[in-house]
């Protein structure tokens, strides 16, 4: 599997990214954002960070990279595209995703490891995980707080887009950040496209705090 | 021309920011401040003197970048 990974000026978790990948066998190279043209991938990831410093709103300027445009064609012809963090908040302002991002509700910045549930696994990203399933992965943010209207949340829910919630250890929901139903990551319609706060890529070694990001990660080998 | 475009969360958006003014505020000792919205203005020069033109022009700008119509409202504001 050959996996892209975007860096834009402020993108800061690009190496562990490209670390991930490699590490559950994926190729993985950078593809800086001035670039035109994508090269063929299986996968193209945007990576977390601050991009653009999170000038006007975050992942509102990353959104007119050169590369950009060839991400979104990328991905209106099925092409497989995650957004982590703040590569998430770009798949947003890019209508890639439905939705945006506000500021967490406490206005702080939130790092810490986080319990997740598995809402669907009906798409290539989750597939190695079951409903229902407890996953632990760190969530590192200020501006998490998902925001979508009501019927678009409602046709979410009928599409199988919404993918995790945060919740606590026993599963029950917890909301770290003012998430509107503790959603934490999501896709589109077509299931082509993922965008999640929490990090899997900091989850990859249990020396480290937890492995359960391995899964997710390496649903896209299949 | 100069053209201020005025951001702020819609009403049905939770304003973290505002809620957090709003309570030093209180601390302070103005009781009476009943809520409190934080946006933001961004200032243009447009090199033009045709005002109509100007603010479609700011239109545009909002609409596709300075805010976002997910969570946010705008206001043009003409300032001279």
């Amino acid at each position: 599997m050959k996996v892209g990974i975007v860096v834009f000026p402020g993108t800061n978790c690009d190496r562990d990214t490209k670390w991930a990948f490699e590490k559950i066998g994926a190729q993985a190279e950078f593809i800086w954002h001035n670039e035109n043209e994508l090269k063929s991938y299986d996968l193209v990831v945007l990576p977390g960070g601050f991009s653009y410093g999170d000038y006007l709103r975050s992942g509102a300027i990353a959104r007119f990279s050169p590369i950009m445009k060839s991400v979104s064609e990328y991905a209106k012809k099925g092409g497989y595209v995650l957004g982590i963090c703040n590569g998430f908040q770009i798949l947003l302002e890019s209508h890639l995703l439905p939705g945006a991002m506000t500021r967490n509700e406490n206005l702080n910045f939130i790092s810490k490891f986080h319990h997740l549930k598995v809402i669907n696994n009906n798409n290539k990203f989750l597939q190695n995980l079951k409903e229902g399933d407890i996953i632990n992965i760190p969530i590192a943010h200020a501006e998490g707080n998902y925001k979508v209207d009501e019927d678009t949340l409602k046709s979410m829910y009928d599409n199988e887009q919404v993918l995790l919630k945060y919740c606590d250890k026993d599963g029950n929901e917890l909301n770290p950040n003012g998430s509107i139903d503790c959603i934490a990551g999501i896709c589109n319609k077509e299931k082509n496209v993922f965008g999640l706060m929490p990090h899997p890529e900091r989850a990859m070694e249990s020396i480290l705090g937890g492995s359960d990001g391995v899964k997710m990660i390496e649903g896209f080998l299949k | 021309m100069k053209i201020a475009i005025n951001v702020h969360l819609k009403k049905g958006v939770l304003d973290p920011q505002g809620k957090a003014v709003l309570h030093a505020l209180e601390t302070l000792g103005f009781k009476d401040v009943k809520d409190v919205r934080v946006g933001k203005q961004i200032l243009i020069e447009i090199d033009t003197e045709d005002k109509e033109k100007a603010i479609k022009e700011a239109e545009e700008m909002a609409k596709e970048l300075l805010a976002n119509p997910v969570i946010e409202n705008y206001e043009i504001e003409v300032k001279e």
